[in-house]
């Protein structure tokens, strides 16, 4: 290729930024931005889907008005926020300290206790689903087999019968996404300056107080932003309720998350327009808690 | 009596004929010659695998013509016809779909009415099983699909340990209530449950003394109807059964549930008749002999499942003569639809197929019982019930609240009171 032809591929500064930058606008536009206007026009239609697009019908705000009449939309939220709040704050409770254990007591051995906790978060959703139903199966399960033998129970159904599911699922979300949290705050306690330790030791400060007066302090934005994830992931909980019922949600819905069961509207029981308005409506309570958890973290931090 | 499409097992049925022959997705054949026709199938295992055995007598008849198989796991393939029918965009020329996707895509506009000309199926109607090509009617009239495989509902028993318990067939069909009092003495001589789960008898026995056209839980002006007789009669049937401890708590298609047919814990099955291809070749093959069938319990007649052809209304014009051949080709040669039967136990919808000599011969796997002639007496007393949009909602809700029975003790009128108020509120959603 010869030198001017080259030149006339040259971009010109100025539009150089708009090209380099284009390629993840127009995925955001076609992935993010089209899907949102989309489902947001669908939560005014009572649509039929496979009658086609033209098939739409505006309904103005039936469905939102369906959506907050419907025992099924308060039941999944009821679902849904008792799995953010039982998987939820044991994962940071349980995080905190054991990071803080890693952070002080291994040295060369580090990296590979961190990667063993992390590992759960980067193995797929499926294979953990699998493993698990294994696991908790009623008559040929580990878990149901450990319990006989360590304590003489009866074989407990975990995802047949309703009182049991949530917890099944809750164990497996903490499960997965302690050692996510464990990697935040591990890089959190990294950037607490020793002086403060050492200050502290002379002090005549014990391990506790430490840990108490400088360490969590310390820890709080990290906190903030790990229970700020925790909260948007808990509430758009799908993956591990879904598959772990088959996606029907399991026996009374009592592991149907109000993701799953908005999922459950359109695809089980053809109603786009009802579902799009559920999930405005979720996304509604997830902005709320989003906002709450932010003003409960800057009056106290303040 | 009537159609019955349980969603899971359906789901579950293709799901496990898909491991049974995870065979070739991509050998739908080279492209063409240039300057050819070509048809587009879009189609679900077993099916294709049906579809492709075809193409040798499609090309005698149209040589210019290739046909395409496109193959998508069930679930996928479903979702995937959806959103090729909600868009109008990839749409095949020719569709297939399992039983209970035809009532709820009947629903809209999206499937050519065949009815009409130049389709006019009308005039074939008399050569299909007649619950099976009932189905295909919406509520418009419309004719949204042609029948190729059903599944006629049998009863599966284990021979010897209904031996042990001193009881014989006889004993098992007269009522649901002598089933269930079989299930009694079964389970007091050989330890063995009835049934793997007491929704199974639940969702028979609702669909019992249905007359044609009556709609399972909305009647025509979706009036609810899930306080009738038969519903609680349904209801208080699963609840002695699993007052006696008689059904095992398992889902179909689980690891308990396959152990269960294995290691001979489970003693009757109410299900299609395909479900004996999926014992013989994978879920209990050890168990071959010690099954025979039945007609259900009082002479109940309903479908599990089945597959249909349809034409997508906005698929391209000039090629909807062509796919409508090949549809006829696939429906109406018996020749076709016995193979199909040999290969892949799809039970042929095409009557003339019924008289060939190898609905008398023995199935090994039932101890040598000519079972083929039962089912084809089945298939004809099986009827159609009209699909109302929230049907599958509707098994859902009478699901759970038949679990609140079961599991809870909740009182069977408040259950169904409780059901008809979620479902008056959907109703004309």
């Amino acid at each position: 290729m010869s030198r001017r032809s080259l030149a006339a591929l040259r971009l010109s500064p100025r539009w150089a930024p708009y090209v380099f930058i284009s390629p993840f606008l127009l995925l955001f536009a076609v992935f993010g931005v089209f899907p949102l206007l989309f489902s947001l026009h669908l939560a005014f239609q009572s649509w039929e889907p496979t009658s086609g697009l033209d098939a739409m019908e505006f309904v103005g705000l039936e469905n939102f008005a369906f959506a907050l009449q419907d025992e099924w939309f308060w039941k999944s939220l009821k679902n849904t926020l008792w799995l953010a709040v039982v998987s939820g704050a044991p994962q940071h409770l349980v995080a905190i300290p054991l990071a803080v254990f890693i952070h002080t007591s291994f040295k060369r051995l580090r990296d590979g206790v961190v990667g063993a906790y992390f590992l759960p978060y980067i193995t797929s959703t499926v294979a953990i689903a699998i493993m698990f139903s294994s696991l908790f199966s009623k008559d040929f399960g580990l878990v149901n087999a450990a319990l006989q033998a360590v304590l003489g129970m009866e074989h407990v159904d975990w995802l047949g019968r309703a009182e049991n599911i949530k917890p099944a699922i809750a164990f497996i979300v903490f499960w997965r996404y302690l050692g996510f949290n464990v990697v935040l705050y591990l890089a959190a306690l990294q950037t607490i300056p020793r002086d403060l330790y050492e200050a502290a030791t002379m002090d005549g400060a014990g391990r506790w107080q430490q840990f108490w007066h400088i360490t969590l302090p310390n820890l709080k934005p990290m906190i903030f932003f790990g229970v700020t994830l925790s909260v948007i992931g808990g509430l758009q909980l799908f993956e591990e309720p879904f598959i772990l019922t088959g996606g029907r949600g399991g026996a009374d819905q009592s592991g149907m998350t109000s993701a799953v069961y908005l999922y459950r509207m359109a695809f089980d029981f053809n109603d786009f327009g009802g579902a799009s308005a559920m999930s405005w409506l979720l996304f509604v309570v997830v902005a709320v808690l989003t906002w709450l958890t932010n003003r409960a973290f800057r009056q106290k931090g303040a | 009596m009537t159609q019955f499409t349980p969603r899971e097992a359906a789901v579950n049925r293709r799901q496990a004929m898909l491991a049974v022959t995870a065979a070739g997705l991509s050998a739908s054949g080279p492209l063409a010659a240039s300057g050819g026709r070509r048809l587009t199938v879009a189609a679900f295992p077993l099916v294709d695998e049906i579809v492709r055995a075809a193409l040798p007598s499609w090309r005698r008849l149209h040589p210019a013509v290739d046909v395409q198989v496109v193959s998508r796991q069930y679930a996928d393939h479903h979702t995937a016809m959806t959103t090729a029918l909600s868009t109008s965009v990839h749409l095949p020329d020719v569709m297939a779909l399992e039983a209970s996707y035809v009532g709820r895509f009947s629903q809209g506009w999206g499937l050519e009415d065949l009815s009409q000309a130049p389709y006019n199926v009308g005039r074939i109607a008399d050569r299909f099983v007649p619950y099976a090509f009932d189905q295909t009617r919406n509520r418009r009239g419309a004719r949204v699909a042609v029948p190729t495989d059903i599944g006629p509902g049998t009863l599966l028993y284990r021979t010897d340990l209904l031996a042990r318990a001193g009881l014989s067939e006889a004993d098992l069909t007269p009522s649901w209530e002598a089933y269930v009092a079989a299930g009694v003495k079964i389970k007091a001589a050989t330890g063995a449950y009835l049934i793997g789960n007491a929704q199974s008898v639940k969702d028979i026995v609702i669909r019992s003394g249905l007359r044609p056209g009556e709609g399972l839980y909305f009647d025509k002006d979706s009036k609810v109807l899930v306080e009738a007789p038969r519903f609680r009669r349904a209801f208080e049937l699963a609840r002695e059964v699993r007052r006696r401890k008689l059904d095992a708590k398992v889902n179909a298609w689980s690891n308990e549930w396959a152990e269960g047919f294995r290691r001979g814990t489970l003693a009757t099955d109410l299900t299609g008749a395909w479900m004996v291809g999926q014992m013989a070749t994978w879920v209990a093959p050890g168990t071959k002999g010690l099954w025979r069938v039945a007609q259900l319990p009082e002479n109940t007649f309903v479908g599990y499942g089945g597959s249909f052809y349809a034409i997508p209304r906005r698929a391209q014009p000039e090629q909807k003569a062509l796919a409508w051949q090949l549809i006829e080709l696939l429906t109406l040669d018996p020749a076709l639809q016995l193979a199909a039967f040999k290969a892949q136990d799809a039970f042929p919808a095409l009557l003339q197929t019924h008289q060939d000599p190898f609905f008398d011969e023995p199935v090994a796997f039932l101890g040598d019982q000519p079972a083929r002639r039962l089912w084809r007496e089945a298939a004809r007393r099986i009827t159609a019930t009209q699909v109302h949009k929230q049907t599958n909602f509707a098994d859902e809700v009478i699901g759970t609240e038949l679990d609140n029975v079961l599991d809870h003790g909740k009182d069977i009128a408040t259950a169904l009171a409780d059901a008809r108020r979620l479902l008056e509120r959907r109703a004309h959603r």
